[in-house]
């Protein structure tokens, strides 16, 4: 990453956490519900959108948590533990702020938050975002940037998944197996952006 | 998981590294760690973290599994995991400052990995503490050995070595290196011929 960019580096961070480093086709995270929620684009395109939002707001969160309030009391190893409670509680206080004043948007995602808790994409993008000591205006950039790449991933996924069900697949291969060679593919395409950004 | 389940070693043996092995039957947990399969000894790192954390709090869990209210219970399940992961967490990056450096967040991660919650609700919720700790501790085996399956012919095709170690022929100029095997993409592609193989092997029993 380049650091004269300066006002380019958020957006530096945001395409190449979509694309080079995407969240679920280089670094694995979000593979549970991946698998399991692929089978039709309109859920994936629900699970998608809470994803995106979720991650970018519990980056918000938790970098404020740990840079603000965990490093200076010198508590860094609680760090999973504040994690896991920062999203479980964003999570929960969404889906009651959507219940409230939005039923549209809980009908929509409201089933899906829940799931969202225990999704890896969340806690492994705050835990990067972590490590690799990013700024506010970086992480917020990192954290919407990998939502919209599993998101595309998803949607991708479920769009195959959607021509695959009238296909004949070997019997072993069925389900899970199948997918994986997709996911595998897919990981190569998304590959393919390496060097487009140099990061 | 149901209320027949065998409860002897044997059973829970069979149960966790085969029958109901976590990877091949029922894909779980696969996300923290297909990332560190691409060499060897990361992946045994991770795995002995995952067994060690695996067993221990379902011990764990089993026996606070009276006094836990059960509207409370996923979050004291996830409190009791995560202070596990914090132990090994600190202990790693202070006697192995490197490997830490390595595995990066994915240490982090088994709390969240599906395979350890996935126990707790469905077995240290509700068997004595004997129980609970090898159905754990098989569990974690049998999801370790499938990982070190996938790891081995990655860094063997990959780099040509194991365990760091140069092996013959394959680190040799003939072997034209599989780079793609130690990227991402590799790791999928071992992972579905792992579960396509064994699969094939057991039969299929789903619909």
């Amino acid at each position: 990453m380049n650091p004269e960019a300066g006002i380019l580096q958020p957006l530096v961070v945001m395409f190449s956490a979509a694309f080079t480093g995407n969240i679920l086709l280089a670094k694995f995270l979000g593979m549970c519900p991946f698998l399991a929620v692929s089978r039709q684009v309109k859920t994936a395109l629900g699970l998608g959108w809470a994803v995106v939002f979720v991650l970018t707001g519990t980056s918000v969160l938790n970098w404020l948590i740990y840079w603000k309030v965990l490093v200076p009391l010198n508590l860094e190893f609680l760090r999973f533990i504040m994690f896991i409670i920062m999203i479980a509680a964003f999570v929960q206080f969404v889906e009651m702020v959507l219940e409230r004043y939005s039923p549209v948007l809980y009908q929509k995602l409201g089933i899906f938050l829940p799931l969202i808790t225990v999704n890896c994409a969340i806690l492994g993008g705050s835990l990067f975002m972590v490590i690799r000591r990013y700024t506010l205006l970086n992480a917020v950039a990192f954290g919407f940037g990998s939502g919209i790449g599993w998101m595309l991933a998803i949607l991708a996924m479920a769009g195959i998944r959607e021509k695959l069900a009238e296909e004949r697949i070997p019997r072993g291969l069925r389900g899970p197996g199948i997918t994986l060679i997709i996911v595998g593919l897919m990981a190569l395409a998304f590959i393919g952006f390496t060097g487009v950004l140099g990061g | 998981m149901n209320g027949k389940q065998n409860t002897s070693v044997r059973g829970l043996a069979r149960e966790g590294l085969w029958d109901n092995n976590p990877i091949f039957r029922q894909i779980l947990g696969i996300c923290s760690t297909l990332a560190v399969t691409n060499m060897v000894l990361n992946t045994a790192v991770m795995c002995a973290a995952l067994i060690l954390t695996l067993s221990l709090s379902s011990l764990t869990i089993s026996l606070l599994r009276a006094l836990t209210p059960r509207n409370i219970r996923m979050m004291v399940e996830t409190l009791v995991i995560a202070f596990y992961v914090i132990i090994f967490d600190v202990s790693l990056k202070a006697w192995w400052p490197d490997m830490s450096e390595n595995l990066g967040p994915y240490v982090g991660l088994i709390i969240t990995n599906c395979i350890v919650m996935g126990r707790a609700e469905a077995c240290a919720n509700n068997q004595s503490p004997g129980v609970a700790l090898l159905d754990g501790f098989f569990n974690a085996v049998g999801y370790s050995f499938v990982l070190l399956a996938i790891a081995v012919p990655r860094e063997l095709l990959g780099m040509g070595t194991i365990l760091g170690a140069a092996v013959p022929y394959f680190s040799g100029p003939y072997w034209d290196k599989w780079i793609i095997m130690v990227m991402p993409p590799g790791a999928f592609f071992m992972l579905a011929v792992a579960v396509w193989v064994f699969r094939s092997w057991q039969g299929d029993h789903e619909s």
